[in-house]
């Protein structure tokens, strides 16, 4: 039985007349990688201020770890980020470090430890003000790792990074993710999410349009892309197999849509059976990106 | 508790800027023994403050802690500023998403406002049993440690005024706007005291105890009408003091009532705000 860390129900946040968030409803369970998708302006960042304590909700609920806590203490065992990284410019990594500690209570020993993980020990006494932001970004990763958290929520941790800093970012985030740490991303950056979450929350104008595993995300089973050679041999008999939804040419190459399931080694055989050779045969998911433009088009 | 006092002293020892301002501000304080060393000496007419009485056991205690109390300025830079960079840094933000509730934060700030108040409390109170050893007339125990009641005024008018500061530095979240806002507060309170004593004598007095920075200066009343010296000039002039210098229970319950005004008011703005 895994776990609940965060439960959401029918959340909801006005600013005037504006809803920015819109009766959101999912659960976050222990040991997954979760994301949430959706375009700037979506609830993303609003949604997260709830749950943390920054934002006053209109109406709805959230109970951290079964309810039986307070949000401030249950905060505690919680690491998070929110948009951008947020310390005292003139206090140095390590004090910064402290702060937070005592904040959360925790012994200062984990300091070094945290440091060390995201690369920036040997600046420990460099005042705060002085780093650049793809360091400052990893400052609040260490500060938010100080307690060990249940869970580690970030808010478009890559947002403003050079290519090197959202690399080095992003390894990070898949190093805490292998440590068995629960993770909460929230990203407009579909590729960011395809790389390290497991499940996803897809949100849109507040409302929310689809919560599960990244994989259920689109009923479809794939697609192939085939080529060989006899095409319109192979076009015909691609028809005459009934597992493809529709096929189509896209210059020399024919790309067949699953209607169910389809190993391309099964494919290729029965193939080969009806004297049909292929020189190219491919089999792809639609991207994370192709279903999330359906969702949330379709909706 | 501790934890919430531990947590804001880092944040001010680590601040260059409090440093100095708190630096300074005892360093000023300091500076009232150097009102000992005010000497004339101008042909046969020589003066020397300290021989004036203004030293003297119990009269000192007023004397130095009205003089101290005007310092109070420098500490309220401080506690505006470290609650709008709290704003202005985020760090208020960070700090609740890091496990502080909004209670606690505001607590820790109110605790700092204590510690300083003690503080400036136990430095003025040594500096002035220094200066009275020296200079009083009077040394006899009984003596000296009579009229204690400045002090309860002035650690009741520290907390009062460090506590409006707090409260200004929340609401407006802007260091110089929140300084502004208290001089803007205080020409308003002496607008419409002049107002009211124009309009309605009858009633002004009682109303305007109530303002709180009014009720504040209250606590501790000008010691310089007392001073012997002052005192026997009126006299052959035939005017006549009949003041009550001491510290009015009712004023320092006006003050504590507007601190924890300005407490509870600066939680429930900060409960209700989407930061």
């Amino acid at each position: 039985m895994s776990q609940t860390i965060l439960t959401l129900s029918h959340l909801t946040k006005k600013f005037g007349p504006i809803t920015a968030v819109n009766n959101v409803s999912f659960t976050i369970e222990k040991g997954n990688v979760y994301g949430i998708l959706g375009p700037n302006g979506s609830g993303k960042s609003t949604t997260l201020g709830i749950v943390l304590n920054v934002v006053n909700k209109t109406s709805g609920d959230f109970d951290w770890f079964d309810g039986t806590e307070t949000t401030h203490e249950a905060l505690k065992k919680v690491g998070a980020i929110i948009e951008r990284p947020n310390f005292y410019p003139y206090m140095t990594a390590e004090q910064n470090l402290q702060l937070v500690c005592k904040i959360k209570g925790v012994p200062e020993e984990k300091i070094e430890e945290k440091l060390e993980l995201v690369g920036l020990l040997e600046r420990r006494d460099s005042k705060f003000s002085t780093f650049s932001l793809g360091m400052k970004q990893r400052l609040a990763i260490a500060s938010a790792l100080l307690n060990d958290p249940e869970i580690l929520i970030l808010d478009e941790p890559t947002n403003g990074l050079d290519p090197q800093g959202i690399r080095q970012i992003r390894d990070l985030i898949k190093l805490i993710a292998q440590q068995g740490t629960t993770i909460l991303l929230a990203s407009h950056l579909l590729d960011e999410v395809e790389k390290v979450c497991s499940h996803v929350v897809i949100l849109r104008k507040g409302e929310s349009l689809y919560t599960g595993t990244v994989d259920g995300m689109v009923a479809s089973h794939g697609f192939m892309i085939l080529q060989g050679n006899d095409q319109h041999l192979l076009m015909e008999t691609l028809e005459n197999m009934n597992a493809f939804s529709s096929i189509k040419t896209e210059g020399d190459l024919l790309i067949a849509y699953l209607k169910q399931p389809l190993d391309a080694a099964a494919l290729n055989r029965q193939l080969f059976e009806k004297g049909i050779v292929l020189s190219h045969l491919e089999k792809k998911k639609e991207s994370l990106e192709d279903q999330f433009l359906q969702i949330t088009k379709n909706n | 508790m501790f934890r919430l006092l531990q947590i804001e002293l880092i944040k001010l020892r680590t601040s260059r800027v409090s440093k100095v301002l708190i630096v300074g501000y005892f360093g000023l304080l300091l500076c009232i023994a150097l009102i000992a060393a005010i000497k004339f000496d101008i042909g046969l007419f020589k003066f020397h403050l300290a021989d004036q009485g203004i030293f003297n056991f119990p009269y000192i205690w007023h004397f130095n802690t009205f003089v101290a109390s005007w310092l109070k300025l420098f500490l309220a830079v401080i506690i505006v500023s470290m609650m709008s960079s709290e704003y202005s840094n985020k760090t208020l933000k960070q700090n609740l998403i890091d496990g502080l509730s909004k209670k606690e934060f505001i607590l820790s700030k109110f605790l700092t406002v204590l510690l300083f108040s003690v503080v400036s409390v136990v430095f003025v109170f040594a500096v002035s049993l220094v200066l009275g050893l020296i200079y009083s007339d009077y040394d006899e125990l009984g003596i000296i440690f009579s009229d204690l009641q400045y002090f309860i005024g002035y650690f009741v008018k520290l907390v009062g005024f460090f506590s409006f500061c707090l409260f200004l530095g929340i609401l407006v979240k802007r260091s110089a706007f929140a300084l502004g806002f208290l001089i803007l507060w205080q020409v308003v309170e002496g607008i419409t005291a002049g107002l009211l004593y124009w309009k309605a004598e009858a009633i002004a007095p009682m109303v305007t105890r109530f303002y709180p920075l009014n009720a504040m200066s209250n606590l501790i009343k000008e010691p310089g009408s007392r001073l012997g010296a002052v005192k026997s000039a009126a006299n052959q002039l035939g005017e006549e003091f009949t003041k009550n210098y001491d510290v009015q229970t009712l004023d320092v319950i006006i003050v504590l009532a507007w601190t924890a005004l300005f407490i509870y008011g600066s939680y429930a703005i900060l409960k209700q705000r989407d930061l």
